[in-house]
């Protein structure tokens, strides 16, 4: 042994001499796109399954949807796969046409029953973003009688109620609405499991670009597809590599041996701003940070505790310097860029406000509560700062960390006092964060738990207006009943809605076309070229 | 070790009986250490508040679809079901699927485990190779000022964060000086150039002969393996430091001082041979150590190996993986104590005759 580790150890010097004898190259090939990023949230590449920010991108950027909007103007809908669309007399039914001649990367023709296929796989595999689709009224058991192929390139799309247009148009951009090959999906079949346990680690789309490997926790590699009817991409690659340290993201990119780094913090991002060979590129994000506090707490439940605690945060310096270039202050339920979007941010520090309306709440001394914090860096920052300044009227927090797994748990079962937390929209809707002001059952074991149900809000009315305004077919006023929505909310909700979140990425500064877009399945690299 | 056939005569037939009653000795201790680790992880794991299902159904999924994961999940059942089941599997060969990465737990293992073990073998040469003559060095030397340099060498090693000299060490090999290449475990130029075989990159490469690929290999795993090797290094050099000056005090070195034998000899096989049965055993279980994986080295360097998953699994519940993994660093612990036990009797000729005699 000890002869074979002297071997060992020679050759392990000889050739140390040997990779310090020539440079190691500092750049990435030019063909290719790399960027290091976290992908220990990936679980699948079924479209179908597909939920995390990470696959939603990776699936983005290698499937197409039935439908896509500007990322510019959310509001202009337009085909991907569908050609046209026509609504039913009686507002259920949506009549698609599918545009001709595009292909898959298999060779296979994209046509309607590859369509329709998609919309029924993902309903009767019932994965996390099924209930995108879903709640149009679609089961397992009628799925086949609702969503129809009408022709080669035609189908029929029939709803349970009469939905706005609008809501049933931005829920098929989402990852689940992405259409696979039905050929080549149900050719690897297994046991009446439409191809799922293929298609977690395999690809079968029309995409910019080809998912050639997965390797998890480590990479994913991703090829030009020369099937793709679109602009043709200018990388011939794609890579993504799992980095899980900021700092070491910083490093790479510094070095050249990245083209984009995806996580860096905001003391890396403006150590690197003032680096010539590095551009920061920023996009809003629909990612709003908020407080949620339960009714079940005593105090939590008086109206007038919760606007003094919206008088109690520090929004601007916390914008300013612990989250800053990363989040802005945004106070509403719906995130900037949503139709309905209500731009209006009242509420500011105001210890002497808060007071008052504590003392009308008969609470002038205060109270404690606790506030279950994820252990991640950003939140427990802010966390700290919310902490100091609501001890200014009293009101003394004492902080519960956990990983986001425990936190969420205590939230989801509504045990906790306050929860600071996140909540990203699911799809372009203003529907799907309609989540903060509807809550049709607060029994304890209801049929569905919105995040209103979570902190015990009993709103039957605002529940009825909220569930109104998605059948409202006229834009204008659904948009109107939104902001209604939102005024009311604002003032009198138990959520402090803080922040709305801004993705940063540092990029090499020969890279020019990267594209963050408002949902992460937006996010591109299509156009991308170097320098 | 021994023929069969031997049982037929007289002389064998009573050590043979004995040698089978310690292999099965043997056999139930690891049986016991396995179990005991397996229930010991699965208690702490159901103790712990995480749901499990919600990381593979994710926070927005239909009651319904949770409901059904939880019971395809099998957690509706009570807890001694779970895991006598889960026993049941094992003895069957079927570690189950990671709920995080759908696939098989032995699979993901087969390919985080050659990443760790490549590291941790490289490391534990390099920390015993430079440990054990400093650490002899300054039981020759004690007291004086390369005893006293050699302690402080160590002291760093063994203190220092090594999350924070590798972003160090990074920065000043792979960044300023270009010496060695960053984080990960290979260019990606070479990534798809090496047929994985054993999934030890410098074994592949080297025996498919891309010696380009070898280098490149080399140049990512030098500078962490050379951080986790100085880790162990510092208490191999302490450990070997001890054990030679209890040797170098002994009665038999004063004889053969006495006799006129060159001091070299004294030191490297008189005392050394001795010091070397406590110090396989030191030297075995910092290999084990390092075998289970560093999280942090790992984060820091992007080295996709034991460490990371297995902390990815736990911080999920993920209870396949947890166990899986567990099973596999038990299997390294008794693996390597069974080794070193091994070379003890080749060692000490003592280990050898007691073993042989009943």
């Amino acid at each position: 042994m000890f002869i074979r580790a002297r071997l060992m150890a020679t050759a392990a010097v000889a050739a140390f001499s040997l990779s310090t004898a020539t440079p190691i190259w500092a750049e990435t090939p030019a063909d290719t796109f790399i960027q290091a990023w976290t992908l220990d949230d990936m679980i699948s590449l079924d479209p179908a399954e597909v939920f995390e920010f990470s696959a939603s991108e990776i699936i983005g950027n290698s499937y197409e949807p039935i439908i896509g909007y500007d990322i510019n103007d959310v509001s202009k809908i337009f085909g991907i796969v569908a050609d046209t669309w026509t609504m039913s007399a009686d507002g259920k039914t949506m009549s698609f046409t599918v545009k001709q001649g595009k292909k898959f990367a298999s060779g296979n023709d994209l046509m309607a029953d590859d369509v329709v296929f998609s919309i029924t796989r993902a309903i009767k595999l019932d994965k996390s973003p099924a209930f995108i689709l879903g709640q149009f009224g679609l089961t397992a058991d009628n799925v086949d009688a609702m969503v129809k192929q009408t022709g080669d390139y035609s189908f029929d799309f029939t709803m349970d109620q009469a939905y706005a247009p609008t809501f049933l148009l931005y829920c098929l951009t989402a990852t689940v609405s992405s259409v696979v090959d039905k050929d080549l999906v149900m050719a690897n079949e297994v046991d009446g499991d439409f191809g799922y346990n293929w298609l977690k680690t395999n690809y079968a789309g029309s995409g910019p670009f080809v998912i050639r490997e997965w390797r998890a926790n480590e990479s994913v590699v991703m090829e030009r597809n020369d099937m793709y009817d679109g602009l043709a991409p200018v990388m011939a690659r794609a890579i993504y590599r799992h980095i899980p340290e900021a700092a070491t993201q910083r490093l790479l990119l510094e070095k050249g041996d990245i083209d984009v780094a995806r996580d860096l913090l905001p003391e890396e991002i403006a150590a690197l701003s003032t680096n010539p060979d590095v551009q920061i590129a920023t996009g809003v994000k629909g990612t709003i940070f908020y407080l949620a506090l339960n009714q079940k707490n005593e105090f939590l439940a008086k109206p007038e505790v919760r606007e003094a605690m919206k008088y109690l945060v520090d929004y601007q310096a916390i914008a300013d310097t612990i989250v800053k270039g990363k989040m802005d202050v945004h106070q509403t339920f719906l995130p900037k860029g949503f139709l309905g979007e209500l731009d209006s941010n009242p509420y500011s520090l105001n210890v002497e406000k808060a007071k008052e309306l504590l003392a009308a709440a008969g609470l002038p001394d205060g109270f404690t509560v606790t506030m279950d914090t994820r252990n991640t860096p950003d939140v427990t920052a802010i966390a700290q700062a919310v902490q100091q300044t609501m001890a200014q009227a009293g009101i003394t927090i004492e902080i519960i960390p956990g990983d986001g797994g425990q936190t969420l748990e205590k939230y989801r079962a509504r045990t906790h006092d306050i929860y600071i937390g996140n909540w990203g929209p699911d799809y372009q809707d203003p529907h799907t964060n309609a989540t903060f002001a509807r809550n049709p059952d607060n029994g304890d074991e209801p049929a569905s738990k919105p995040l209103a149900w979570r902190v015990a809000w009993d709103i039957p009315e605002m529940t009825a207006k909220a569930d109104g305004a998605v059948l409202e077919t006229d834009g204008a006023k659904r948009a109107a009943t939104y902001v209604e929505l939102q005024t009311e909310h604002q003032k009198t909700s138990p959520f402090v809605i803080m922040f709305q979140e801004t993705e940063v990425a540092a990029l090499r500064a020969n890279v020019k076309g990267y594209i963050i877009g408002p949902s992460f399945n937006d996010n591109t690299f299509r156009g991308v070229t170097k320098e | 070790m021994t023929d069969t056939g031997a049982t037929q005569t007289e002389g064998r037939s009573s050590a043979l009986p004995a040698f089978l009653w310690k292999a099965v000795k043997l056999l139930l201790t690891v049986i016991v250490t396995m179990l005991g680790l397996l229930l010991v992880t699965f208690l702490i794991s159901h103790v712990v508040s995480v749901d499990p299902v919600l990381a593979v159904v994710g926070d927005r999924a239909s009651k319904a679809t949770y409901d059904k994961m939880f019971i395809e999940m099998g957690l509706d059942r009570p807890l001694y079901e779970q895991f006598w089941i889960y026993i049941q599997k094992v003895l069957s060969g079927d570690f189950g699927k990671s709920f995080l990465t759908k696939k098989y737990v032995m699979d993901d293992i087969a390919r985080a485990f050659p990443a760790t073990l490549e590291l941790a073998t490289l490391a534990i040469i390099i920390g015993t190779a430079i440990g054990v003559p400093l650490g002899i060095i300054s039981a020759v030397k004690v007291g004086r000022p390369i005893d006293q340099f050699v302690r402080i060498i160590g002291l760093i090693g063994y203190s220092a964060p090594i999350f924070w000299l590798g972003l160090l060490g990074l920065l000043v090999f792979y960044a300023k000086l270009d010496w060695i290449s960053g984080p990960g475990r290979i260019d990606i130029a070479y990534e798809y150039s090496i047929t994985p075989a054993t999934g030890m990159l410098l074994v592949d490469s080297a025996m498919q002969g891309q010696w380009e690929a070898f280098r490149n290999a080399f140049s990512h795993i030098i500078l962490p393996a050379s951080l986790l090797g100085y880790n162990a290094m510092a208490y191999i050099s302490r450990m070997t430091r001890s054990f030679m000056l209890t040797e170098l005090a002994q009665e038999y070195v004063i004889t053969a001082r006495v006799k006129g034998v060159p001091e070299w000899r004294i030191i490297w096989v008189h005392a050394l041979r001795n010091a070397a049965v406590p110090l396989v055993t030191v030297i075995a279980f910092s290999y084990g150590g390092l075998l289970e994986g560093s999280v942090l080295t790992e984060t820091v360097f992007a080295w996709p190996g034991l460490g990371l998953y297995l902390t990815n699994s736990l911080q999920v519940a993920d209870m396949n993986a947890v166990l899986g993994g567990t099973l596999v660093i038990g299997a390294i612990f008794v693996g390597l104590n069974l080794l070193s036990d091994l070379l003890y009797s080749v060692l000490d000729p003592r280990v050898r005759r007691r073993g042989g005699k009943p």
